[in-house]
């Protein structure tokens, strides 16, 4: 039984920074439409960022700072020079140009920065568990979900109440629409584009915290795609619930699992469950269906 | 047009869609500031168009002001982009309620005061609930689910969010109950009286328009065929033939008996 909750709890916290980088990926396909598959890489790159800045002697959430910033810069670097041209292309292209980008990033970091796992030394938060009741929780991990979770809050309400992102709102809603009142189609997804590169960026540095960075993280960022499936592509809350539950998920079939199937059924499962999840509801749980008054 | 002075002064466009479609053949409008304007017309006249071509949101489109010129204050704004031409005042209301569906009411009003410079946004709702007090109820209601009626106060009220000087009306009345329609024109003349706002109005209803608008054009095919003060267009027979749908006795006509193409005919040359 100890078992079961201490993967439980390992799960929810992991989850909680699915659901950051899902964030990023459901407000990029909520304001234009694109799926973004060079995710993983943006979280990798993140990661890498962040350790760049730490290894300098550089304090964590300073260097978590400049993450954010640099994660603004190439966003908007990123819409201007490759994906403002293909406004108004087939979505398919723009997706293949996201596919194209990630191939680029993974190859541009093996360049800087080589292949090696890199650890955050010295460690920035004590390696011993603490303990509630009669569970152990990994200080890492509980510090990374409470991290993830804040952040996650901030672009929440940056969306939901600042007039930027009412229009950022507005734009996924009614393009033109927004436009008649002088909201900018491509402010919008300049904005949408810096806010997931913050959003995995940040993520990717507390995944690296916990594993260690190295390309696998890439990885990582990509089980971010069953989370935004299982929330429904477009909704905010979704990719709470889908982050936590694939998290969730993944442990489980690492715990009990691995024993049946050796090697990998942890990364495996949370695919397999969201190609089964497809069937029954399309749209993820809170996915928008179009509004239709009778 | 009288002394007053003109806020918009549209001359001769011409405008085409994919660099091909001829639609707007000539067109020559003028708006005087504080003043009604009412744009007359069939289906597929071009009267959307030349909104859009206005608003620059034909851009969007494909579109293209391929000749003449758009006059907004004294300034060209025809080669602007769409934000641009927002940012100087001239907001289009779309046709068709087009709401943003997810948000609610009052959020939406929030999207139109993101082009505002003076005034809090505060006021700006306080102004738009003055005149819409239906709105301030529903203020917390998603959009995509109040009425057709209070959808077509949100978009209007979404534009006087925007403090325009003009704005461009798309068929306001399009789907809506006779009593909506009164009061949704009602409140859109105390618009013009009270805050100045000058307007240009496309309408397919075009008795109500007539009654609404001092002055009004005609378009047909891509061009513009008739223009006069709306008292005398009232008394034109060709329009009292087939925009009011009233015969030279007063009766309503047969539909058998038209043969207005050769009518129409006269007005193009």
């Amino acid at each position: 039984m100890e078992l079961f909750f201490m993967t439980l709890t390992t799960g929810i916290m992991v989850g909680g920074i699915y659901a950051l980088v899902a964030l990023g990926w459901v407000l990029i396909y909520k304001c234009s439409g694109v799926l973004n598959l060079a995710m993983g890489e943006l979280t990798l790159f993140g990661a890498y960022v962040t350790i760049y800045f730490y290894a300098m002697g550089v304090p964590f959430v300073v260097s978590i700072l400049f993450t954010l910033v640099i994660g603004i810069i190439l966003g908007i670097l990123v819409e201007r020079i490759f994906l403002d041209k293909l406004i108004g292309e087939p979505i398919l292209a723009v997706i293949m140009v996201t596919v194209g980008l990630s191939f680029f990033f993974k190859g541009l970091i093996e360049f800087i920065w080589g292949t090696d796992t890199r650890v955050f030394t010295p460690a920035i938060f004590s390696l011993k568990p603490f303990t509630v009741g009669f569970l152990k929780i990994s200080t890492v991990y509980f510090w990374s979900f409470v991290l993830a979770i804040v952040l996650f809050l901030v672009f929440v309400a940056f969306f939901k109440y600042t007039r930027w992102g009412l229009s950022m709102q507005a734009t996924a809603d009614d393009e033109t629409a927004a436009l008649s009142l002088g909201v900018s189609a491509r402010f919008v997804y300049a904005a949408s584009w810096a806010i997931a590169f913050m959003a995995a960026g940040v993520g990717g540095a507390l995944l690296g915290n916990i594993n260690g960075v190295n390309i696998s993280i890439g990885y990582l960022g990509l089980l971010v795609l069953p989370a935004v499936v299982l929330g429904g592509l477009n909704s905010v809350p979704g990719a709470v619930v889908g982050g936590i539950t694939i998290g969730v998920l993944q442990n489980f079939a690492g715990t009990y699992l691995d024993a049946f199937f050796p090697g990998g059924v942890k990364e495996i499962f949370p695919f397999a469950f969201m190609a089964v999840f497809l069937l029954f509801m399309p749209y993820g749980f809170w996915g928008w269906v179009k509004i239709e008054r009778m | 047009m009288g002394a007053a002075e003109t806020i918009l002064n549209i001359n001769n466009i011409e405008v085409k869609y994919h660099e091909v479609i001829l639609v707007l053949k000539g067109v020559s409008i003028e708006v005087p500031r504080g003043g009604i304007v009412a744009l007359l017309g069939a289906n597929g006249a071009g009267k959307s168009t030349t909104l859009k071509s206005i608003s620059g949101l034909l851009k969007v489109e494909v579109g293209e002001v391929t000749d003449g010129a758009i006059e907004f204050e004294g300034v060209m704004i025809h080669k602007k982009t769409a934000v641009e031409i927002a940012k100087m005042g001239i907001i289009q209301v779309i046709e068709g309620r087009r709401v943003f569906e997810h948000l609610t009411v009052e959020e939406n009003l929030k999207v139109g005061a993101h082009l505002r410079k003076t005034g809090s946004v505060k006021d700006g709702l306080e102004l738009v609930y003055h005149y819409f007090p239906r709105l301030r109820e529903k203020r917390s209601e998603t959009a995509g689910f109040v009425s057709g009626g209070e959808q077509q106060m949100t978009v209007v009220g979404r534009a006087l969010m925007t403090e325009p000087k003009l704005v461009l009306l798309d068929e306001p009345s399009m789907g809506l109950a006779p009593m909506l329609i009164h009061e949704i024109f009602n409140i859109l003349m105390r618009l013009n009286k009270e805050e100045k706002i000058s307007i240009l109005l496309v309408e397919q209803n075009v008795k109500l328009a007539l009654n609404v608008a001092p002055y009004a054009y005609v378009m047909e095919t891509g061009r513009i065929v008739m223009d006069d003060v709306s008292e005398k267009l009232k008394e034109n027979e060709d329009i009292k033939d087939f925009y009011l749908g009233l015969s030279e006795k007063g009766k309503t006509k047969s539909f058998a008996e038209v043969k207005h193409y050769k009518r129409r005919k006269r007005w193009l040359t």
